[in-house]
């Protein structure tokens, strides 16, 4: 790649940074993409714990049928603060702010991304996001729904419904600049040895990704807009009663939000595509084929939003349209998951968390997949669209997918970020309840959607009640199952043991320095002289990379 | 891929695999009492993605598993599983696979959809179809000069399910006009003038209900039916079907509406024929004299006041009047 252009390779200038970074370098305007990485995922997943708690108020609340614990304006403010948080504030931030930054310079040789302070600037565009959440519910928190639909958002708590879209404006602000970041990075930045093919899956996901955030993030930033000009300055987009149109903002809003599912999995397909031949001691299996659905992904994932408005204002046309986009949306998805399985086969499998939690998720994806496939079809979506089934199917995808996806990344690079070990036996303990508190959650739901309980509501008919309980119950247990995470986390970044460089023997870059890697990651640039996944060949190979 | 399983195991699982996908395919009880012509054709077609579903999820679930237990590190055992990198005609055959199933899911939700009416809403009746009503209760039909407009105006796209193929080119045997508002269902019955809380309809009779929202977005669904429309300020929508079953079911409102979206709950009682008579004639019965209703300028009146109003025509409950007066006077 004799045009990696040489003015790109260091960015960072060479003075001016200490040695090490101080603890308190983590709360300045820091241009390091690896304090940046830091940055965004202890943000994230101290937001985790905010949106967990309104998930447990919800549950509490759904463990009898009548509203009677909280009030249901304050269960709408949660319901709708719980998604929004979950996607915006956690899943996005972590996967792609977090472990994007952290890794993709490390994995492909770089000393730091192409545009290090506009990654600053997108960074500190997520606090006063979260700020104005969290105030919102001084004046009663936005009760819309994380989707907003109006009518309803524009007559209900205008001045929360405000800070919330501007919330989500600084948010989408933030992931379009991180966006354009990553793209200019993996195009340009490549150490100069490094082939298209010797790319690590995980920088092609976050390309898919990149692209993806690129085109759609604008559209939902233009509809919100919109719906912030009806609430306060009085325009009339839509308001069916002055001539406005209500369904023209679930378009806008989903062309935006669809896309936004494969925001929030993308990145966690990378992740699988590098822990799991890391763990399973085997060559990825169909490196080009993964590399390639990614970004198939990302081109039909573009045209199957409507999906989701089967039952709104809907032509039979586009219904149809979009049912057949949607299914062949499986397609690049099962080869992903097929060429994962076959990772597997004849490996030396690895019981390490991270596996465990790898493996938990390809078993969690393949029955998410499978119910959505079910609701692509209108036929089918038509009886349960806007009920519980829908709520099971998108937490198998983004609790047992996206959130499984970031902890095994956590038990992976927790030691080449920090440069110690997770405790083990702790993170069995936090896979075990993980495992079993999603089934138990989200399994039932499914039920209770084809029985014909909707989706959103505080109170519900008592013939549901004892699917609910076991629900809450679930809830519970993964309320339970982080406390093992977050002790684990604390405990081993000051007293885990030391991990050293590679502790896993990995072949990716990033394991070819410290851990903690140094400021610029490298004194000497290393040299690619094998594909990222060569395992089985020479056994003594990964010796050599180590300049 | 060498270590393929000896081809009898291959072939010893395949049946099993698939007996116990179609047992589970008919068998599995998820989907409630099916009590329209739609129902079925809904039902048959989510069993066969059952069907296809466990199959795959127990194929890919025992590989993980079996992978898992055969393919362990055995302790002491350093070194690194087999080279394998890829295999084309292994990757052709697991992308051909779904391609295949996934046109023929397809096709087949273009037939049951087509069976379903769901080419058809809004269609051939154009002029009078959507506003069937007795010319007395035009001064009772509060909020819905948006179906008006689009009987008369005739071109405006109208959304849902209408007549199936069976029945298209057809006029339905009943026409209801079904309001949605926070949070309550308001069933009119444009022939008779009935205005009623609950949904009251005629066993194996071809039934239309055209739905609109006054306030914000609902969406009517009746489970039993298979069937959901939104209810849509400013947009006409409708929702044909034929009940097949007698009884009681619940109609849900499924689209998130304000704080008592959940309590937004009514029902639908299919009578017999001499039944639905039966209703009919004693409501018509009933009805205020039309002098009384002309009184009234709905148009002036909140939400709560409408409601307590015809409160004493309408089951909602009180509490759900006390609500609606507390939302719209904070
Ligand atoms: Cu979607
Ligand atoms: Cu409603």
């Amino acid at each position: 790649m004799a045009q990696a252009d040489l003015s790109f390779n260091s960015p960072v200038a060479p003075h001016g940074h200490p040695d090490k970074w101080k603890w308190y370098h983590y709360f300045t305007f820091n241009v390091d993409h690896k304090v940046i990485g830091i940055q965004y995922l202890v943000t994230s997943f101290l937001f985790y714990l905010v949106g967990g708690f309104m998930a447990v108020m919800l549950r509490t609340e759904l463990a009898t049928p009548d509203s009677d614990f909280l009030s249901p304006e304050l269960y709408n403010a949660f319901l709708t603060n719980h998604g929004t948080i979950m996607i915006f504030l956690w899943i996005v931030p972590a996967a792609i702010g977090g472990f994007g930054n952290y890794l993709i310079p490390l994995m492909i040789g770089a000393r730091d991304m192409a545009f290090p302070k506009l990654n600053a600037i997108a960074f500190w565009l997520n606090p006063p996001a979260g700020a104005l959440l969290l105030g919102s519910f001084y004046f009663g928190g936005a009760q819309a729904g994380w989707t907003s639909y109006p009518p309803l958002s524009e007559i209900t708590a205008n001045a929360a419904q405000t800070l919330w879209i501007l919330a989500i404006v600084l948010v989408g602000t933030s992931s379009i600049l991180g966006s354009v970041n990553f793209l200019v990075t993996i195009w340009k930045m490549r150490v100069p040895s490094m082939k298209w093919d010797q790319i690590p899956l995980f920088c092609w996901a976050m390309v898919a990704t990149s692209i993806l955030a690129l085109f759609s993030t604008p559209v939902l930033a233009a509809g919100l807009i919109l719906l912030l000009f009806d609430i306060n300055f009085g325009t009339s987009f839509f308001k069916p009663d002055a001539g406005g149109n209500v369904v023209v903002y679930q378009h806008l809003f989903w062309f935006y939000s669809h896309p936004a599912v494969y925001l929030m999995i993308l990145p966690i397909f990378g992740i699988m595509s590098e822990v799991i031949p890391v763990h399973a001691r085997k060559p990825i299996f169909g490196y080009k084929a993964i590399a390639y659905s990614s970004l198939t992904i990302c081109l039909v994932g573009l045209f199957v939003w409507v999906h989701h408005m089967f039952t709104s204002g809907t032509p039979p046309w586009m219904r149809i349209f979009f049912t057949i986009s949607t299914l062949i949306v499986a397609v690049p998805t099962g080869i992903k998951i097929f060429s994962w399985v076959a990772t597997l086969w004849g490996g030396k499998i690895r019981y390490t968390t991270a596996m465990l939690f790898a493996v938990g998720l390809l078993s969690m994806f393949v029955f998410g997949g499978l119910s959505g496939v079910t609701l692509g079809t209108a036929p089918f979506d038509i009886h349960v669209h806007d009920t519980y089934y829908v709520v099971g199917h998108f937490h198998y995808v983004l609790f047992g997918g996206s959130v499984f996806g970031i902890y095994s990344a956590v038990y992976h690079w927790f030691p080449k970020i920090t440069g110690r070990m997770l405790n083990e036996p702790l993170g069995k303990i936090h896979f075990v309840l993980t495992f079993i508190g999603t089934i138990l959650t989200f399994t039932p739901m499914h039920a209770l959607g084809m029985q014909g309980m909707p989706r959103r509501v505080a109170m519900y008919d008592a013939q549901f009640t004892d699917l609910n309980q076991l629900v809450t119950v679930g809830a519970y247990i993964l309320a339970v199952s982080v406390i093992p995470f977050y002790i684990n986390v604390l405990w081993s970044w000051s007293k885990g043991q030391k991990a050293g460089d590679n502790p896993w023997n990995a072949l990716t870059l990033e394991w070819t320095t410290a851990s903690p890697p140094i400021i610029e990651n490298w004194d000497v640039l290393p040299v690619v002289t094998h594909g990222p996944y060569e395992y089985g060949h020479e056994p003594e190979e990964e010796l050599e990379t180590v300049s | 891929m060498q270590q393929i399983p000896a081809p009898l195991w291959t072939l010893v699982i395949g049946i099993v695999v698939t007996l116990i996908s179609l047992w589970y395919g008919q068998n599995n009880n998820l989907l409630p009492v099916q009590a329209s012509e739609q129902a079925p054709l809904v039902d048959d077609f989510f069993n066969v993605m059952v069907t296809i579903g466990t199959a795959l999820f127990i194929v890919v679930q025992g590989t993980i598993i079996y992978s898992l237990i055969r393919f362990r590190r055995r302790k002491g055992d350093d070194t690194d599983g087999l080279p394998i990198e890829g295999n084309l005609p292994l990757e052709a055959f697991w992308t051909a696979i779904p391609a295949i199933i996934v046109v023929g899911l397809g096709l087949y939700s273009v037939v049951v959809f087509q069976d379903m009416g769901g080419f058809a809403p809004g269609g051939h009746h154009h002029g009078g179809m959507m506003m069937a009503q007795a010319p007395q209760h035009e001064m009772v039909d509060v909020g819905s000069p948006m179906l008006a407009q689009a009987g008369e105006g005739g071109s405006r796209q109208v959304y849902g399910f209408g007549a199936s193929p069976m029945v298209e080119g057809n006029r339905p045997d009943l026409t209801v006009n079904v309001t949605g508002m926070q949070y309550a269902w308001i069933f009119r019955y444009p022939d008779t003038a009935i205005v009623d809380g609950e949904l009251h309809v005629p066993v194996g009779q071809d039934v239309q209900l055209l739905i609109e929202a006054q306030d914000v977005i609902h969406s009517f669904w009746v489970p039993q039916f298979r069937l959901k429309q939104d209810a849509l300020p400013g947009q006409p929508a409708e929702l044909r079907f034929v009940a097949t079953k007698e009884g009681t079911y619940p109609v849900v409102c499924a689209e998130l509406c304000g704080a008592y979206h959940g309590g937004m709950r009514t029902q639908v009682i299919v009578h017999s024929l001499e039944d639905y008579a039966a209703w009919e004639a004693s409501r018509v019965a009933e009805l205020p004299g039309a002098a009384e209703t002309v009184a009234v300028n709905p148009a002036t009146m909140t939400d709560a006041e409408y409601l307590t109003q015809i409160a004493q025509d309408i089951p909602i409950e009180a509490t759900q009047i006390a609500q609606l007066a507390r939302l719209s006077n904070p």
